[in-house]
Order: C-alpha cells, then structure tokens, then sequence
C-alpha cells in the first residue's frame, strides 16, 4: 500500500507492474540526464562573460542533436512497445471475478462454480481497529489465489466508477452496462489496496478496494465460507 | 452427448479465451452466450434431443455475465 512521503510506485505484486516499474526507471533516467544537461547548459549560458559573435551554422552539430535524441526516442519506444504488446499477451485464466461498481462500494461476484456475490464496504474511521489503514480498509475483501492468472470483469451498476489496484498496475473502467476486462497474476501472497478511480459521487473517496492474494487451499476454505454465509 | 463436450464441461474451470473477442469489451461475449445457452436449449429440446451440451454455454455466461443482468 501507499505510505506517507512516498514517492515512487508501490512494490509490485504482479510480473507486469514490475515491467512497468522498471520502464519507468528507465524512462525516468534519461529524462533527469537530459534534463540536468540542459539545466547545466543554461546556467553556463547564463553566467559567462564570453560572448562569441562569429559561429552562424554548423552542419555537424546539427546532425548530432538531431539524430541524438531519435535514438534516444527508440530506446524509449522499444521498451514500452514491448510492455505494451506483454500487458495484450493472452492469458487463460483459472478464475474470473465480477467487480461491480455502485455508489458508493464495490461487489464482487465468483460465479465460475456457485453463485457467490458480496457487497463490500469500506470501514469507518471510527471502527477501524489499531493496525488498519484510514479509508483503505473494507468488510470484506476480494480473495484469490495467489500465483493464478486472474480474469476481472469491471462494470457498473449506476454511474460511471474505475476500479484501481496499483500494485497489480490495474486501473479500469467501470461503465453501466459495459463489461471490461483485465487480468492479473498475483507473484506472491499479500493485501493490496486500492481505490475508486472515477469521480461518482459524494463517497467517491470512501470505496476503497483491497485485494488479497493467499494460497489456493486458503482461498477454497474462504469461498465455502463466503458461501455459507450468504 | 459426445465425450468431448462432455470432458470440456467436466473440466470447466472459468470461461476460456474466445477469439471472437479478444478485446477488452466482454459485453457481447456475455450477451453471446447468453443467446447462445438459450437458443440451444429451445432448439434441442424442440427436437427432443438431449440438452446437456448446451450447458458449456450456461457456465460460460453464468461466469461472465453480472449476476444482476441475469436475474429475471
């Protein structure tokens, strides 16, 4: 999850945050070097007395800032095409999960075998116990089991809503009437927070989403559970 | 039924892959099978055939469609 003065992505659960995260290193990089090049050359610009009054062209500088920063425009393309072409691979997944956006929580549904639905809610600030995370929390959690690629279908049942997992690198849309998928797979157990994405109301800050990734037997024995209880 | 259905069925894990919509907007694909569970059923049973391999395209739509879409 998010933690105070932080200022990169959060760690990555799943393969594909990790690629993005990386290109985004990457990314970062040259925009600092290219940047402190300019920096540097505007302030020696700036605070010399020579003046030179005789220079009118120079084909061969010409060419090399030119074709210097194309091949840094490909160094950045080809990663991000790669990444691009990754996050479209496609996958095959063991578990589809519904999302269902409403104002103001998210409801999940696991309908590959039972019919199981729940609604969830995020827990007031007054009812959070010590440990738990201000407006991140919610009753009941969307499980799955870790290390399986995950189908997710997001969709809306009022207004416009997005569903937003960053340490899984997912955001997307929640439409009424329109069901749009993405897919996931979790690289390790764990709790990941995330939170609507779309303005859609007065508690649009207070649904929040938590996914939590744990080994397949734990995910059946909470399933029946989940059953059980509805 | 012949075997074949009747081991994808047996096997049925959660809705596969369908080429015929490969992109992000599922709604058709859950509206397709929908039709498709349905429409099977009416034609087989009409005939007075055995129904059970319309049930690949029940499971399939059970798993996609939202469950509020659905209900009657």
């Amino acid at each position: 999850m998010a933690h105070p003065s932080q200022l990169g992505f959060q760690d990555a659960a799943s393969p594909v945050m990790e690629e993005l995260l990386h290109f985004h290193d990457h990314t970062l990089m040259i925009v600092f070097l290219i940047s402190t090049l300019v920096l540097y050359i505007i302030v020696a610009m700036v605070s010399t007395k020579l003046t030179n009054k005789y220079v009118l062209d120079s084909q061969e500088i010409e060419i090399v800032w030119t074709v210097l920063p194309a091949v840094i425009l490909i160094l950045i393309a080809l990663p991000s095409l790669r990444i691009l072409y990754l996050m479209d691979e496609i996958n095959d997944p063991h578990l589809t999960i519904k999302a269902m956006g409403h104002q103001w929580y998210w409801s999940y549904e696991y309908t590959d075998y039972e019919n199981l639905g729940f609604d969830s809610y995020m827990i007031p600030t007054q009812d959070l116990t010590p440990g738990q995370f201000r407006l991140l929390e919610t009753d009941h959690r969307m499980v799955v089991p870790m290390e399986s690629p995950i189908r997710v279908l997001v969709s809306a049942e009022d207004v416009l809503h997005a569903w937003a997992v960053p340490a899984l690198g997912i955001k997307m849309d929640a439409v009424p009437g329109r069901l749009n998928q993405t897919a996931f797979i979790t690289s390790r157990p764990g709790v990941y927070y995330g939170q609507c994405s779309e303005i859609c109301g007065a508690n649009h800050s207070f649904m929040p989403i938590v996914v939590e990734a744990v080994p397949l037997e734990h995910f059946e024995n909470w399933s029946s559970l989940m059953l059980e209880e509805s | 039924m012949s075997d074949a259905i009747k081991e994808k069925i047996k096997n049925y894990r959660t809705a596969p892959f369908d080429a015929r919509f490969p992109n992000t907007n599922q709604t058709r694909n859950c509206f397709q099978n929908y039709l498709d569970s349905h429409r099977c059923n009416n034609a087989l049973s009409a005939k007075g055939q055995d129904v059970s391999p319309c049930q690949w395209y029940q499971r399939v739509y059970k798993s996609l469609c939202p469950m509020s879409w659905v209900r009657e």
